[in-house]
């Protein structure tokens, strides 16, 4: 049977899977389309919400990632963990005994104002919108390379099966198929990476191989995988950062950024009681850590394979020559993410670090410059190949990549068309409307949402890898610090809440665009994107966690500057704090 | 709600004393051990590199989990204490 066939069942079956559980879950009320019914298991949530939250970059990219960066990107593997203490803390088990639909519902009645209801509903919508555009692109290269058809149709695939059951099934049918998503997506990440880390270390289990010895060399893996990347001018895997203030900043935007983000918070809705929602908190992060536990090893055992596919020999030995390279470099080369360009003409692959500082040791080789360009997002898709493992295994990773992607555009997909149903419309401006009618606006608004994620999948701005900051600085900077303050204050009202959140959002814009450009265009910055010009060294990308310290101090000010909220509003907040009392999630309860 | 001592405001603030208690560890784990104090742990060793390296790819991650787990079970026990669980 040819790969193609093989992906095509793999693909195909787990579609079919998606659609069947669509067909079963429908949802027939408001409650069902926005929470599930609200009687969701917590270990069920939790495996939804670890699909949820893992996206196309947690599958696909971070590895690179990390490959790419070794110790310094140790920043994506505790921010996006780290947020999972602060929502079972901070947010999830209050919001869950609030028992309301959407986060904006929460931030409009906590402060009694439809200003900061909008204020809140404008945040979600941009912080999701740029993050659904990865999923669609992200699900478009997946198609493109396993598929072998062009990843406008694989967009437009993705737009459908998505379409099927999220407007159909709501967050009922979202949250089945995300559990199917999750094992789908956990098999496929886990296989290659124990075959691999077998293979390079004997250990079958990919956390422990990263510590374990390097078979061939005798010496442990990271010491060895050091001493590789130094023979050929990179800096050492394990190297320490200099910039400290920076690591520290960007893991904090990172986790903040996490459990300010409106669709991994509404999963929490779906659980039957507050205790759950605790539990369930702890849930998602073990399933999410069965995959970024293995990252780690994944990066370090992956990018050690590359280096000695290389260079069998070593650096000072010849390298790889390029008419005998592995059959994956060949099929990678096809979708250009892998670039030769043979610049001392000796029919070798001669790939390494081309700094000033390692020229000398290069002219001495005879290489005159970096030869072999590798994408990192190709690093765990190529996973099976590079470890020669069988077509099934390539099947798999397919079908585990696309649902990555799937998952995460569905959950934000809902997040979306709750907002704009439910807080704009029920809420806002057609408060007499019919069940009926709202669940009709929200199925349409899910296809609207589902139609810009394919227009902009399809025409991606320029900027779609920077959007990524904004979504987590957006989250970090407005959502988090609102809704948190809104728990743990009985004092903060309504204009410190709006102050800090628009303060929060400005500031955090203001500095992005000051070194990314002007809503993202080239040449509109004002200032160079490097560290020396960084205020204080920190990047534009750590920006959200400052952003939320400036929404919270503005909105102190500005709250002991104004009139405390009125009574029944104090009487909310301690309702909140105590589980006691608290029914399914429902719209009724006032 | 008048009385300081009511058992609803000795309950919120036994969560609160709890929150900071895990904030702290959760705070030390990965600003602390995994990047501002990894030179002070340069010295151990641990699988081919030092403790902080561990620390910063699974350690933090592991001790994540541990919290939230002794977060949720410590709070079922509040609850049950103050008869405010559901």
């Amino acid at each position: 049977m040819s790969q193609f066939a093989i992906n095509l069942i793999f693909v195909g079956g787990s579609f079919a899977l998606y659609i069947g559980i669509a067909i079963w879950a429908r949802a027939s009320s408001t409650k069902e389309f926005y929470v599930a019914g609200g009687g969701i298991n917590p270990v069920t949530n939790g495996m939804a919400t670890a699909a949820d939250w893992m996206s196309a970059a947690s599958f696909i990219s971070m590895a690179g990632l990390i490959a790419a960066g070794g110790y310094a990107n140790s920043t994506f593997l505790m921010g996006w963990t780290g947020g999972y203490v602060l929502l079972a803390m901070l947010l999830a088990p209050y919001l869950r005994k609030f028992g309301k639909f959407t986060v904006p519902d929460f931030i409009g009645d906590r402060f009694y104002s439809s200003k900061a209801r909008l204020v809140a509903v404008v945040c979600l919508i941009v912080a999701s919108v740029t993050y659904v555009i990865g999923q669609m692109t992200g699900a478009g290269v997946a198609f493109s390379r396993f598929l072998e058809v062009s990843s406008t149709a694989g967009i437009w695939i993705a737009a459908v099966i998505v379409f099927f059951y999220a407007v159909f099934g709501g967050m009922k049918g979202i949250t089945y198929t995300q559990v199917a998503q999750y094992v789908v997506l956990i098999i496929a990440y886990t296989i290659p990476a124990i075959f691999i880390s077998l293979q390079l270390t004997g250990n079958p289990i990919p956390m422990f191989g990263l510590f374990s010895e390097h078979t061939d060399s005798g010496m442990p893996l990271l010491a060895k995988l050091d001493e590789v990347v130094r023979e050929l001018g990179f800096r050492d895997y394990t190297a320490d950062v200099s910039n400290k203030l920076n690591m520290v900043l960007f893991t904090l935007s990172l986790m903040i950024g996490t459990a300010g983000l409106p669709h991994v918070i509404i999963r929490f809705f779906t659980v039957p009681k507050v205790a759950d929602a605790r539990w369930s908190a702890g849930w998602a992060l073990v399933f999410i850590a069965l995959l970024y536990l293995t990252a780690p090893a994944v990066a370090s055992m992956a990018r050690l394979n590359l280096l000695t596919t290389v260079f069998p020999d070593g650096a000072e030995a010849p390298a790889l020559a390029y008419d005998e390279r592995p059959q994956w470099i060949r099929s990678w080369e096809e979708t250009g993410l892998v670039n030769f360009d043979d610049k001392n003409n000796d029919g070798r692959i001669q790939f390494y670090n081309a700094v000033p500082s390692f020229e000398d040791t290069a002219e001495s080789r005879g290489w005159a410059g970096n030869e072999l360009t590798v994408n990192n997002d190709i690093l765990v898709l190529a996973n099976p190949e590079i470890a020669n493992l069988p077509g099934w295994v390539i099947g798999l990773i397919a079908a585990g990549g696309i649902a990555a992607a799937l998952s995460t555009a569905a959950g934000l997909l809902l997040a979306i068309s709750s907002a704009i149903s439910h807080d704009l419309i029920k809420k806002t401006l057609k408060p007499d409307i019919s069940e009926k009618g709202e669940m009709l606006a929200a199925r349409i608004s899910m296809g609207g949402a589902i139609l810009l994620a394919t227009y902009l999948g399809l025409n991606p701005p320029g900027f779609a890898a920077q959007t990524v900051a904004l979504a987590f600085g957006i989250a970090a900077a407005s959502i988090f610090p609102a809704i948190m303050m809104g728990i743990f204050s009985t004092r903060m009202n309504d204009k410190g809440a709006i102050a800090g959140m628009l303060a929060g959002l400005l500031s955090t814009l203001l500095y992005i665009f000051t070194y990314l450009g002007w809503f993202f265009i080239p040449d509109t910055n004002m200032l160079a994107n490097t560290a020396d010009n960084w205020l204080f060294g920190i990047s534009p990308l750590s920006f959200g966690a400052v952003g939320a310290m400036i929404n919270f101090g503005v909105a102190f000010l500005v709250s002991n500057a104004t009139d405390a909220p009125p009574k029944e509003i104090q009487e909310l907040v301690e309702s909140v704090r105590y589980p006691k009392g608290a029914g399914a999630a429902s719209h009724l309860s006032h | 709600m008048s009385d300081e001592k009511s058992p609803a405001a000795q309950y919120w603030s036994a969560n609160l004393r709890l929150i900071l208690g895990c904030l702290i560890v959760w705070a030390f784990v990965s600003y602390g051990c995994a990047i501002l104090f990894r030179p002070l742990l340069a010295g151990i060793q641990f699988g081919g590199t030092d403790l902080g390296f561990w620390f910063a790819q699974q350690g933090s991650i592991l001790t994540f989990i541990g919290l939230i787990f002794f977060y949720a079970w410590k709070m079922n026990k509040l609850d049950k204490k103050f008869d405010l669980g559901e």
